[in-house]
């Protein structure tokens, strides 16, 4: 049964309904088009959701957390009743969470059904109805789509000799029980230790480090808000990285990737204290080890310049 | 005299004399050091039903005192008197003159869903906390926090057009806390990515803004949202009493005016 599943899913993923999401259209630029070169290269489509809205982030929920459950049914109802999309792939943590907490609450809650229901009829579009989509994050549609196995027949430059420290961020793992998919033994993702970045990157011969801040927070929710907060926090997740051994830190959301690279310059700049390790999207190594050029993935867009890096690595 | 556990006894109930007589007897040096009792004498016995009227607040009545979610919080780890489980004793017990003391750092909760994670009631403690947050303002206990700023700016435009523009964004927010954007570490990151790529500086910082983006025909939604927002908005003023308040008010300063 098990086989039958993995089958399966090779041949949904390989066609996708694809939510971008606002920060890869602006400083998450670099994680959409890698992600886009990385689906090429390996053959899996992306079909962008038309006319797609904000998912309401971290924000739209403290002002009311049913309109961020509508936000993210409007996303999901196009992609199901528009477009015939049977999966949506988001790569942004944020949209990701957000989809699969709508998901949840449109199942399990009756209000949050009525308001979604009421708001839909009146903004002229079907009502999503939970169980309609499947939604994934960048890293199952790799996991899935192609797997390991499938990696390592594509790899045309070996990460071989880079050390990584595979970052996951607060909103890829918690709260445990949107994620119903998650935790179910060997081969599902975990939340406490994820691990599908690793064995991706792993697949291309990276070294993953043991890095014990996998899912420690960024502050991304107060980056600007309560910017002393989030550059103590980050700077803990960058001298973790460092102490581990790590060249870079490979990311998986642009709000944890843009918050990584502010606050090592404010943490330089404010506290002085100084760090080394590169930032790099999982996207963006991937890329690299498919075969693509730097430029290709956007590794110029960084503000964390990944460059020098991937050059003393022989990978540029 | 050293007291034991003095870091659980707030500095402000220690009364230390440097010459004490008691009853004609001097006992200035040891026995100098006095510890004034607490004395709670205003519950706010709606406490808790107001913190759960207010969005994210409405499972705070499951809470056991586990302490599950201040062993696991991000923020405390950071700041020790960020204290969650703390606080939500507090609401339930209609505490509120202490739930005060801690009201400049409430909204500092950054929404990791550690403490959400860990609860073993599901209480929803990062809920609790925004709700908090939220009533402090509502209230007019605080101004509203730089959080709250960034929230409004940012729903603001999602409800508006549908989608952000981050620079627009960073502006509005910057503009409304009344922060210069030449911070000395803006700058920097700014130059760093100006020396490979003065496009995306430019997106960054909303100077070459070319459009807004925007979803179209997001007219009949936003509509919706902003009646239903303001419906929400009247709700959660109705429980905590604030239309009341506004109502008095107005009949006073009325009154008033009949009396001049």
């Amino acid at each position: 049964m098990s086989d039958m599943r993995v089958k399966d899913r090779k041949v949904e993923y390989r066609r996708v309904a694809y939510y971008p999401g606002c920060a890869l259209e602006g400083t998450g630029h670099a994680y959409n088009s890698s992600t886009k070169a990385v689906g090429k290269a390996l053959g899996l489509e992306l079909d962008e959701v038309k006319n797609w809205n904000c998912c309401g982030a971290m924000e739209v929920k403290n002002i009311d957390p049913k309109v961020q459950t509508y936000l993210s049914s409007r996303v999901m109802s196009i992609a199901a009743n528009e477009m015939g999309a049977k999966v949506v792939m988001a790569p942004c943590n944020g949209c990701y969470h957000n989809l699969k907490k709508a998901e949840h609450d449109l199942a399990q809650d009756a209000d949050s059904r009525e308001v979604v229901d009421r708001l839909s009829k009146k903004a002229g579009h079907a009502t999503y109805r939970p169980g309609q989509l499947e939604t994934i994050h960048a890293l199952d549609w790799i996991k899935h789509g192609i797997g390991e196995e499938g990696l390592k027949g594509r790899i045309r430059k070996s990460l071989e000799g880079l050390k990584v420290a595979n970052y996951y961020g607060c909103m890829y793992t918690r709260p445990r029980h949107i994620f119903p998919e998650k935790d179910k033994g060997p081969g599902s993702e975990s939340t406490s230790k994820p691990h599908f970045m690793d064995d991706l990157l792993e697949a291309a011969a990276a070294e993953s480090v043991d890095f014990p801040l996998k899912t420690a927070c960024c502050g991304g929710a107060h980056t600007l808000s309560d910017s002393d907060t989030s550059t103590k926090l980050v700077l803990n997740i960058l001298r973790a990285a460092e102490a581990a051994g790590a060249d870079v830190i490979a990311t998986e959301c642009p709000t944890c990737h843009t918050g990584l690279e502010m606050h090592q310059v404010r943490a330089e700049k404010v506290l002085g204290e100084k760090t080394t390790v590169k930032m790099l999207y999982f996207t963006q190594l991937l890329g690299i080890a498919l075969g693509l050029s730097p430029r290709q993935v956007g590794v110029q867009e960084n503000v964390s310049d990944g460059l020098e890096l991937l050059r003393s690595k022989r990978l540029a | 005299m050293p007291i034991h556990e003095q870091s659980l006894i707030r500095p402000e109930n220690l009364k230390t004399h440097d010459k004490l007589v008691i009853d004609g007897v001097d006992v200035s040096g040891h026995w100098s050091t006095f510890i004034e009792s607490r004395v709670v004498t205003d519950y706010n016995e709606r406490l808790e039903e107001e913190i759960a009227a207010l969005p994210g607040g409405e499972y705070i009545h499951r809470c056991w005192q586990c302490g599950s979610c201040t062993n696991s919080c991000t923020v405390n780890a950071v700041n020790p008197d960020f204290n969650p489980r703390y606080w939500i004793y507090l609401i339930r017990m209609g505490l509120e003159s202490e739930l005060l003391r801690d009201k400049g750092i409430i909204w500092q909760c950054v929404s990791c869903n550690k403490c959400t994670y860990a609860c073993p009631r599901d209480v929803v403690p990062e809920g609790v906390m925004k709700a908090t947050a939220h009533w402090l303002e509502l209230k007019g206990h605080t101004p509203k926090s730089k959080s709250m700023i960034f929230d409004e700016e940012f729903s603001g435009q999602v409800i508006e057009t549908g989608k952000i523009e981050e620079g627009r964004i960073i502006r509005g927010f910057f503009a409304k806390t009344a922060q210069p954007l030449t911070q000395e570490w803006l700058v920097e990151m700014a130059k760093r990515v100006a020396r490979r790529l003065p496009i995306k500086l430019g997106m960054l910082m909303g100077f070459a803004a070319v459009f807004r983006p925007r979803t179209r025909g997001w007219g009949r939604a936003r509509r919706a949202i902003e009646e239903y927002v303001s419906e929400q908005h009247a709700k959660q003023r109705k429980a905590l009493g604030l239309a009341e308040l506004v109502e008095m008010a107005q009949s006073e300063l009325s009154s008033g005016a009949k009396r001049v």
